[in-house]
């Protein structure tokens, strides 16, 4: 069966006729062709699927698409306002914090979340707040400072 | 790709009505709550209910209460639950427990409820299904067999929540409602030591509130054996709840987890140091006591010789931290994470 769904994705409101049994990630990278969101292990086990929902950290594999319904979704696709990468964008592609990119949208859509937060937080709280967050090419050590580097940069 | 199999969706706004929903056909209708159990679940078709009936709109089940002691909402996701002052100050060992479930993510989706009602898992289980079909299905799921022990009579799938054993060393009790009523239980009687079976809960029954009792003059500690730093279930856990006298232990519940179907309480161990100051050799001797009784079976992650060692370790650490042993740098080493959360930024839906 198709449901209504009716929502809010990066900031413009979405109204979209999708099947019951699909999840958010289907639905952003299937209905509505955000494909920036990524689709990996499905289970909760990666990341890579990683979405604001009301400015949560979520993963959007393990979320029901009717369970959206009237909530605020911020996808990788949304960083970046009038043309401008987030700082966090531009840090990444400056310090090599992406290789082959697959975590990287689930990476900075959490570290987004984390740095909204906490303007400054500490190295090891970098890492635990991204612990959900596998990358299986940089070794974690540039995207750590990627993060550091976006905390100093101006807003 | 693995896609949820087709279900009919149910959001009740009250618990009158989501009992009822569930009462229409218990057998084939489960609960939704985080869904970071059931929707795996769903996708390796171990679980396929017709109707899941989603809580997510009773916002009565998402609160934390004062009282004697506090009331836990089964829908406070384990985020909420950790960024609570209340929690952290006087249930560390909850707190620790929580702390230490899966990802900052699944703790901002997963609930205290569905933490509490997790499927017992198991390495021939936690499969997809091609996988299972290829070996032939087991009894837990299409099959007849148990492929851990193949002359068992009974599923030992591992219970593997982490705030289970912690809150039913607590002494804490669980309210479950039907539309035949109300009732409130122990923790410890929620469940059973069968992998299939491993809730008392009818099926027809709702999990409702967590109670945990004031924690005046208690301390507690939950020490968890995983994989990997980041985030693993676990496969051995301690969870240490006692109140103290001074330096002598009046009274004191150890509880292991992950190496039994069920949460372990371990009442012989907890009897030697009961009346007791807590003396390494007092604490040594319980925490073998304890490892005892821990069966640990070969369907997790890790060596099961070694794990049955390591509730041995554990054990001891849990009975050091209650103590006031700084444990910091062995649960740095354990944990290899710092547990930095703070109370409050943690937003919760
Ligand atoms: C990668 C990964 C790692 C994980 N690591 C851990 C870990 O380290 N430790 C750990 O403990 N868990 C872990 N989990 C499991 C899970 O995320 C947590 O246990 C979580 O708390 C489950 O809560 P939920 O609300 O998402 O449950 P759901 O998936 O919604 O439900 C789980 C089960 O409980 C039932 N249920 C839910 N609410 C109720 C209720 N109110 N009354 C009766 N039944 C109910 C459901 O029907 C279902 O059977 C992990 C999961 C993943 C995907
Ligand atoms: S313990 Fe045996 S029956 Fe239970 S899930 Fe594992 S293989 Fe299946
Ligand atoms: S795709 Fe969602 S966590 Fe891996
Ligand atoms: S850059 Fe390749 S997985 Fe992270």
């Amino acid at each position: 069966m198709k449901v209504r769904l009716k929502c809010t994705v990066n900031q413009e409101p979405v109204e979209v006729l999708a099947d019951d049994y699909k999840t958010l990630l289907e639905v952003l990278r299937e209905d509505l062709q955000l494909t920036g969101t990524k689709h990996g292990c499905e289970l909760g086990e990666c990341g890579a699927c990683a979405v604001l929902v009301d400015g949560t950290p979520v993963l959007s594999c393990l979320v029901l698409a009717v369970e959206s319904e009237g909530r605020r979704i911020t996808t990788v696709e949304g960083l970046a306002a009038d043309g401008r990468l987030h700082p966090l964008q531009k840090c990444f592609a400056d310090l090599g914090a992406a290789q082959c990119g697959y975590c990287t949208p689930g990476i900075l859509i959490t570290a987004k979340a984390l740095l909204d937060a906490e303007p400054n937080p500490s190295r090891a709280r970098i890492c635990e707040a991204l612990s959900g967050n596998l990358c299986r090419c940089t070794g974690y050590l540039q995207i750590v400072e990627a993060v550091e580097a976006a905390a100093k940069a101006p807003r | 790709m693995m896609r949820l199999p087709g279900f009919r969706y149910r959001a009740p706004r009250t618990i009158g009505e989501a009992a009822a929903w569930l009462a229409e056909n218990p057998a084939n209708t489960m609960l939704l709550a985080g869904g970071t159990d059931l929707l795996p679940n769903m996708k390796r078709r171990q679980q396929t209910p017709s109707t899941v009936v989603a809580l997510r709109g009773i916002t009565s089940l998402s609160e934390i209460h004062n009282g004697d002691g506090l009331a836990i909402g089964s829908g406070v996701t384990l985020s909420h639950l950790i960024g609570d002052a209340r929690v952290r100050q006087s249930y560390p060992g909850l707190w620790q427990a929580a702390a230490q479930v899966a990802t900052p993510h699944l703790r901002n989706m997963g609930t205290v409820g569905g933490n509490l009602c997790l499927d017992t898992r198991c390495t021939y289980y936690d499969q997809n299904y091609e996988w299972r079909k290829s070996i032939d299905f087991c009894m837990k799921r299409d099959g007849k067999i148990c492929w851990v022990a193949t002359s068992s009579p009974k599923c030992l799938a591992v219970s593997s929540t982490d705030t289970a054993p912690m809150l039913q060393a607590l002494g804490a009790t669980v309210t479950l409602v039907s539309i035949r009523g109300e009732r409130i239980v122990p923790v410890a009687e929620l469940f059973a030591n069968d992998g299939m079976r491993y809730l008392t809960r009818q099926p027809d029954e709702i999990v409702t509130s967590i109670r945990v009792p004031a924690a005046t003059g208690w301390r507690s500690a939950y020490w968890k054996l995983r994989r990997r730093g980041a985030f693993d279930f676990p496969v051995a856990a301690a969870a240490v709840a006692a109140r103290f006298d001074g330096a002598r232990v009046v009274d004191l519940r150890i509880v292991l987890g992950a190496v039994s179907s069920r949460p372990l309480s371990a009442d012989r161990a907890a009897a030697l140091l009961t009346g007791q100051d807590l003396s390494d050799e007092l604490i040594e001797s319980a925490a073998v006591a304890a490892a005892g009784i821990a069966k640990p079976m070969d369907n997790t992650d890790f060596e099961l010789v070694w794990r049955k060692k390591m509730v041995r370790s554990l054990v001891s650490h849990a009975l050091h931290e209650i103590r006031g042993d700084d444990m910091r740098a062995r649960r740095h080493q354990l944990a290899r994470q710092e547990l930095l959360i703070p109370a409050s930024a943690s937003a919760a839906r």
